[in-house]
């Protein structure tokens, strides 16, 4: 059995969380003091994802930078993956907020959007 | 000079503050607005925050600085009010005259009938500190950093130290990690970080960067790029500590040093600043000392989220709007002053008058410490009228406290409220 | 293989001093600077102080140019279009027991020709200076004490000296001096110069080029002078220069308005090996901090914008060394330029033209050039011509600089007139864009892709003062 310790991000108190884990699995969080901070952790320890936001080259607009995002969360583990992948990516303006950049970054089935107007 | 324009509120800022003030202003019957904005585009500072978190509380999505702007930007349109882009204040006189430039328009002024004072915050640079050293390239304040690699693309350098442990440094440490600079370390003076335990574990914790607390910059080396810095422990005065001195090599050196509300505008126009925030002392109606002058969002003190901004803002918009209609009365009782007690460093807005009061007010205030287990309480002339318990209340997280003109109206004579932290 | 009749090492104030003299006479002048524009060493790093004069020993070179080249500074800064003020110097005495050290001073004045000098009482310190220190005992006055920008003061000489036929070589190392049989070999990392004379101007490295070709070594040593500059808002915290007394506690610092509104404290004076040396240190700032309580009370120390150290080339015998060797023919020093260098300067451009044109036998020009007109500054024209300016060229409708207010239009002006900026730097010292209370954080990017666009080069190769001094690493992801 193995201890883990972390800090839960959900609010200001930020509550040092302890969990017991047996191997993979979660076998119990002690020093939350709301529901929340058991559902962080339990997340965080299993399946740690997160928004990944970046930026990508625009071709003849307004700008020449426009900022990206994942379009939901990914894997932890992917993210540098995720943001060499736009590395070479040029965008031709106009884009617009939604716009998919990338499909499948990182090959986790999410796709990365615009989050800036650009004309 | 033959350019003269006048509009029934002019804002000075088209970032966050300016842009829910104007679409406050419009709804609130105001045809003629006119928001001047030194940059390309509206948004301000938020074009450059790409990361997300923001928005939770207005739009009840997290959002991207980008796409938070674009909800206001969207409406500014939509409502059909006028802004100038590229165009800088130069001067506002205390009869609300706007003074302002571009390159197509040369230099103009504008008769106003209200202003909204909303020109954000600039950052504090290395001289402020007195950090010692030589003086190579490769030194830049985290902000312009940041525009630098989210609005140009450019890294401003490979081996980066950051000191300043508050959001705009950890975000930074990230930023630049993901674009393919080795963030070194992250330094702190206080002895705890300003900045959101959030971006505490996802800017640092997940690339291994450590966070020094109680360290600062000592000495800089390099003559004409940055080749490293020295770090130092500092004791509980924020002195560095003899002996505690490490060498860190780098050629970037990001500071997130505090920021200074941009008030070279309204010092020059008369308006009165509080030396706590460094900007306008404002009442109910975040109305300055000079009638028809308003101020909200980072101008008026240093917010740390957005939809607060957007909240502040609404209120000075429609503000602006009932003073621009007449329907403000002039006061006729006295106003009450908000003081502060143990633990308040300030208070927006600082005196209230009842009878021009909404039904609710919000008071935002800063803590000066870290404390556990308190109560928020307000007291008026002495007696304690509300409390509220809160597990924990810090510097870098700015708080509110409601009251109603029903609470005022009970108390007629009242001369002073004061907020203030106790024990629980 | 590039020759000349004289070379000058060094384009500080004293060798662009002399370049402009010199250029008033048919003799081709070549200024090397191992720096990549003028104004990069001592001459960038001072207080801009034009001293009275009282301060140099009586019958001293140093006296004597002090007295001079303040007499000088009205005339050149209108022949030159640069701010000068003469806003007179307070030298504070803070008990009676030192009332005959501050007589002393005024007895040297006098002797030196300084006019105007008086002692005043307590009561008339405190009416003309009401934030001078609670404990003025009495006070040496001198109105003809004043203060100049040091930056403009170098570029203009320098621009006048190049409109009137002077060279100049930047990113020019000179590395040895070879006496030939008439006249000097200067071997540089940019390749060998042939003159018959030599100006020696190089700063703290004077001694390096004349011990090259003297038997009578001298030795310059580098005495660094910290600084903190506070903000405008500060600037009117004393209108003249406010001394202190060398007292017990050793020398003071001054407290000083700046030629553009600023308020400077300083300087420190701390001998040092390394004649690179212009960092500032924890203790040097410390000095300046705590010293200047000795001179006015209720400083807005939180309103200090920067901060930053200055090397004055200081010579053992505490004296100016500008003459012709007497074991070196043809090579002329100019060494030993520390305090008071900058008043002096227009003085000891002439004193070294003097020398080269009696040695030289030089005619004088008939069309020389004595006006320079500094780069058009939009806020001081009237409002319709400001507006016409404007119409013509918008540039000058779009500020950069926003703390300083400083226009498009001046920054491409800046670049592009002759001896123009190529670094931030540069234009920073040309147009004040980056001095001002945010410190270049807002306008630095856009100052860049100014000096990009116009020098039509990469914007990763803008440099903060050349060399190896790039701002930008790279583009985003270019390593992942």
């Amino acid at each position: 059995m193995e201890e883990k310790n972390l800090i839960c991000i959900n609010c200001p108190l930020g509550c040092m969380l302890t969990v017991a884990m047996d191997g993979k699995k979660i076998v119990s969080v002690a020093g939350n003091t709301c529901r929340r901070g058991d559902t962080y952790a339990r997340k965080e320890l299993t399946n740690p994802t997160r928004i990944v936001t970046s930026t990508v080259r625009v071709l003849g607009g307004s700008e020449s930078m426009v900022s990206v995002k994942t379009k939901e969360d990914i894997p932890k583990g992917k993210v540098l993956e995720c943001v060499r992948a736009l590395k070479d990516v040029v965008l031709p303006a106009p884009v617009k907020i939604g716009d998919v950049i990338l499909e499948d970054a990182a090959g986790t089935g999410v796709s990365i959007v615009a989050t800036k107007n650009v004309q | 000079m033959n350019n003269y324009l006048s509009a029934d509120i002019v804002i000075i800022g088209g970032g966050p503050a300016g842009l829910a003030a104007a679409v406050a202003a419009k709804k609130n019957g105001i045809d003629k607005i006119l928001i001047l904005e030194r940059d390309r585009e509206l948004g301000g500072i938020l074009n450059q925050c790409i990361h997300n978190g923001f928005g939770l509380h207005t739009f009840k999505e997290e959002l991207t600085g980008p796409e938070y702007a674009a909800r206001f930007i969207e409406q500014v349109l939509d409502l059909d009010i006028e802004y100038k882009l590229n165009t800088m204040v130069m001067d506002i006189s205390r009869d609300k005259v706007v003074t302002a430039m571009n390159r197509e328009e040369g230099m103009f002024e504008v008769c106003a009938g209200a202003v909204i004072l909303a020109m954000g915050c600039r950052e504090r640079p290395r001289g402020a500190l007195n950090i010692p050293g030589f003086r190579p390239a490769g030194i830049f304040s985290a902000g312009t950093a940041q525009r630098l690699v989210n609005m140009e693309g450019y890294l401003p350098g490979r081996e980066v130290v950051i000191l300043g442990s508050g959001d705009i440094g950890l975000i930074m440490a990230r930023r630049m990690t993901l674009e393919g600079a080795k963030v070194k370390v992250v330094a702190e003076l206080m002895p705890y970080s300003g900045g959101l335990k959030r971006n505490i574990v996802q800017c640092l914790d997940d690339y291994g960067i450590p966070l020094k607390l109680s360290h600062t910059v000592v000495d800089i080396k390099g003559k004409e790029r940055l080749e490293g810095i020295t770090l130092a422990e500092v004791d509980c005065k924020g002195k560095p500590i003899p002996g505690t001195e490490e060498f860190y090599s780098c050629d970037t050196l990001l500071l997130s040093v505090g920021l200074i509300p941009e008030n070279e505008l309204s010092a020059g126009m008369g308006v009165e600043l509080n030396p706590v925030t460094s900007g306008p002392r404002v009442n109910e109606s975040l109305e300055t000392n000079i009638e028809g002058v308003f101020a909200c969002g980072n101008v008026l003190h240093v917010h740390d989220l957005v939809d607060f901004v957007s909240e502040e803002a609404a209120a000075a918009g429609k503000n602006a709007a009932a003073y621009v209609r007449s329907e403000k009365e002039t006061a006729t009782t006295p106003f009450v002053r908000l003081t502060v007690g143990t633990g308040v460093r300030y208070t927006v807005p600082e005196t209230i008058c009842a009878e021009r009061m909404g039904e609710h007010l919000t008071v935002r205030f800063r803590v000066g410490g870290v404390y556990k287990n308190c109560y928020v309480s307000v007291y008026f002339d002495g007696e304690m009228i509300s409390r509220r318990k809160k597990a924990v209340v810090a510097p870098g997280e700015m708080e509110e406290i409601m009251l109603t003109k029903k609470q005022l109206m009970e108390y007629p004579d009242l001369r002073e409220i004061n907020v203030r932290i106790e024990e629980a | 293989m590039q020759e000349y009749e004289v070379i000058i090492i060094g384009a500080g104030v004293s060798g662009c001093a002399a370049a402009r003299e010199l250029s008033r006479y048919h003799v081709k002048v070549c200024v090397l600077e191992k720096e990549e524009d003028v104004c990069c060493g001592t001459s960038k790093a001072n207080s801009g102080i034009v001293h009275a004069g009282y301060d140099a020993p009586v019958g001293s070179l140093k006296a004597q140019m002090n007295l001079r080249g303040n007499e000088m500074m009205e005339k050149l800064s209108e022949e030159l279009d640069i701010p000068f003020v003469r806003n007179g110097s307070l030298v504070i005495c803070r008990s009676e027991e030192d009332l005959p050290k501050l007589r002393k001073l005024y007895d040297r004045g006098i002797a030196n020709g300084v006019k105007g000098l008086q002692i005043l009482g307590r009561e008339e310190v405190l009416a003309k200076e009401p934030n001078v220190t609670e404990e003025v005992y009495a006070a040496l006055y001198a109105p003809t004490g004043g203060i100049v920008c040091p930056f403009e003061l170098n570029i203009a000489l320098a621009e006048n000296a190049y409109a009137n036929g002077a060279e100049f070589r930047f990113g020019t190392e000179v590395q040895e001096i070879r006496r030939l049989e008439e006249g000097y070999e200067l071997v540089t990392d940019q390749g060998i110069f042939r003159a018959g004379f030599v100006v020696n101007a190089a700063g703290v490295y004077a001694d390096r080029f004349h011990n090259m070709v003297s038997g009578r070594k001298i030795e310059i040593t580098a005495r660094r002078g910290d600084y903190c500059l506070l903000d405008k808002s500060a600037g009117n915290h004393v209108k003249s220069t406010v001394f202190t007394l060398p007292g017990k506690f050793g020398k003071g610092v001054l407290v000083a308005p700046t030629a553009h509104g600023n308020l400077i404290l300083g300087p420190t004076a701390i001998d040092i090996e390394d004649k690179e040396g212009t960092n500032t240190t924890r203790e040097g700032l410390d000095q300046v901090l705590e010293k200047v309580g000795m001179n006015a009370r209720n400083l807005p120390m939180r309103q200090v914008i920067t901060s930053f150290a200055g090397l004055r080339a200081h010579e053992k015998d505490d004296e100016f060394i500008i003459e012709e060797l007497e074991d070196a023919p043809g090579f002329i020093d100019c060494a030993g330029i520390e305090s008071p260098g900058l008043t002096s300067c227009p003085a000891v451009g002439k004193r070294i033209a003097g020398i080269l044109r009696e040695r030289m036998e030089l005619t004088e020009k008939k069309d020389f050039i004595s006006v320079r007109k500094g780069i058009l500054k939009p806020v001081t024209l009237p409002k319709e011509e400001r507006a016409r300016l404007i119409k013509e060229n918008p540039a000058y409708g779009n500020i950069i600089c926003r703390c300083e207010m400083i226009t498009e239009g001046e920054i491409i002006d800046a670049i592009r007139r002759p001896l123009g900026a190529r670094s931030l730097d540069g234009v920073k010292r040309r147009t004040r864009a980056g001095m001002g209370r945010c410190q270049a954080g807002f306008c630095s990017p856009r100052v860049m892709e100014i000096l990009a666009r116009e020098w039509d080069m990469d914007i990763r190769d803008v440099t903060k003062s050349g060399g190896a001094s790039r701002i930008l690493a790279g583009t985003n992801k270019d390593i992942l």
